[in-house]
């Protein structure tokens, strides 16, 4: 017998969304299954290869380790979310001018954790970029041309100073 | 889904949580932060009727200074203890072993309590808890009680929390004048779990006297170990005088690792000497012969 479900308000994105949900559901369950966002990937489903990295509450979390009932009440931020219907933000044009991505599907968990952390670190060492990228796990690329881009996303930021793109702040659409 | 079934309860206090786990018992299980409790339920590995969940207890995530120790609350983020000015002051081997949890991501949801609580074999905290002599509590319906790491940890993924019961807080001594630590641990990526760790505090007299030695291993079995013969071999000696190849070699017998995929325990065990010797390395600087 399931028990009730559980009624859960969440902004993802900048867009609020009302679901009722299983107390089981997983958070990346209910955004890719139930709110369609599917670029938020599920891998591992214990927290270690970082596919499904998203922003709750303006600091990343593994969405494979939240329950939606969790998120009542939360600001989530998805890799739809980095740039919205707007130009790609500087880490996402680093990925791509540095072809850190092969099939991609490591690549919007890379994206969100290396956001935050360059709005953290915004001049990096290699030795600090290897260990911020240390938490998701790319089975294409040998990471080389990750740790480029965010070497590449670094310097783009300086030079665009203002207009950068983090988790937590949402194109308006 | 990957999660089994369960029933969900979000309580907003301490009383509406341990109501619930007296009413509940065995089939409740308590959520903090999920980094290794959602891991299980979605292996399916664990199956409790009843999940409560922590994260609604607003006053739960608290750390403070408190009558010589740093007092931390149930739900404090390990990134909120990691970044805290008063844990890197107070608590430094702490501080150091937190930036090995996990990796960021990680530690922005996990707890302090909830990695004392989980009791891995091969985590850092219960290896620091147990290294700086911290005071667990837990706490029933009817009462609250202290215990040392040494009777917190049972075996592996078993504590002495009882039915009806949660870690409410834990407390660790802050440290004082000639402390010295050094956290050191070794595993396949440093965001993965450890194969094994040493969490080292000895502190020093003026004139190089080592006062007091206390030295607990991840990792080096099924609980966090203490490397009494390594901590026989350097207490009241002087630094100059302690060969630290051999003392570190002494600490082969006080362990006894498990074998896994990751590695066997002859791996374990030689993996812990060097972890010691750079430990103490780290620790006596230059002063000691190596």
């Amino acid at each position: 017998m399931s028990p009730p479900k559980v009624k859960i308000c969440l902004t993802v994105n900048g867009r609020t969304y009302k679901r009722s949900v299983e107390p089981r559901m997983l958070l990346a369950d209910l955004l890719r299954h139930e709110l369609r966002l599917t670029g938020t990937h599920v891998a591992c489903a214990h927290g270690v290869c970082g596919a499904c990295t998203i922003s709750f509450d303006d600091r990343t979390a593994r969405s494979c380790l939240l329950l939606a009932v969790q998120a009542d009440g939360a600001r989530i931020v998805t890799v739809e979310g980095l740039a919205g219907d707007g130009p790609l933000t500087p880490v996402q044009q680093a990925f791509h001018e540095s072809h850190a991505l092969q099939c991609g599907f490591c690549t919007p968990g890379f994206l969100m954790t290396v956001t935050e952390f360059l709005e953290r670190n915004p001049s990096p060492s290699e030795h600090e970029i290897k260990d911020a990228i240390a938490g998701n796990l790319c089975r294409c690329t040998g990471y080389l041309n990750i740790v480029k881009a965010v070497r590449r996303a670094a310097e783009l930021i300086r030079r665009n100073q203002p207009g950068s793109s983090v988790p937590g702040q949402t194109s308006e659409a | 889904m990957k999660p089994p079934i369960f029933e969900y309860r979000a309580p907003h206090s301490q009383e509406e949580t341990l109501a619930l786990l007296t009413e509940y018992g065995d089939e409740g299980r308590v959520l903090a932060g999920g980094q290794s409790l959602v891991p299980l339920l979605n292996f399916r590995m664990a199956r409790p009727a009843l999940l409560i969940d922590l994260n609604r207890c607003t006053d739960f995530g608290y750390l403070r200074l408190e009558e010589g120790s740093v007092v931390i609350g149930p739900m404090t983020r390990q990134a909120d203890a990691e970044n805290s000015g008063l844990v890197r002051e107070h608590c430094p081997l702490l501080a150091e072993a937190l930036t090995y949890m996990g990796h960021p991501t990680i530690r922005h949801r996990g707890t302090v309590g909830g990695s004392l609580a989980h009791a891995d074999p091969g985590a850092e905290l219960p290896a620091v808890a147990m290294a700086l002599g911290a005071e667990i509590i837990l706490a029933k319906a009817d009462g609250r009680r202290s215990l040392t790491p040494d009777a917190f940890f049972v075996d592996s993924l078993v504590t002495a929390i009882e039915t009806g019961e949660m870690l409410c807080e834990v407390r660790f001594p802050v440290r004082r004048h000639g402390d010295r630590h050094a956290f050191v641990e070794s595993g396949v990526r440093r965001a993965d779990l450890a194969i094994a760790g040493v969490a080292a505090q000895i502190r020093v007299g003026p004139s190089g006297t080592c006062d007091k030695a206390s030295l607990v291993a991840l990792g080096g079995g099924t609980r966090p170990t203490r490397l009494t013969s390594v901590e026989a071999a350097i207490e009241g000696r002087n630094i100059a005088d302690i060969d630290i190849g051999g003392v570190a070699r002494a600490g082969r017998e006080d362990v006894d690792p498990p074998s896994d995929l990751q590695a066997t325990s002859e791996y374990r065990r030689d993996l812990l000497v060097l972890l010691t010797q750079r430990a103490l390395k780290k620790i006596f600087g230059e002063e000691a012969e190596t």
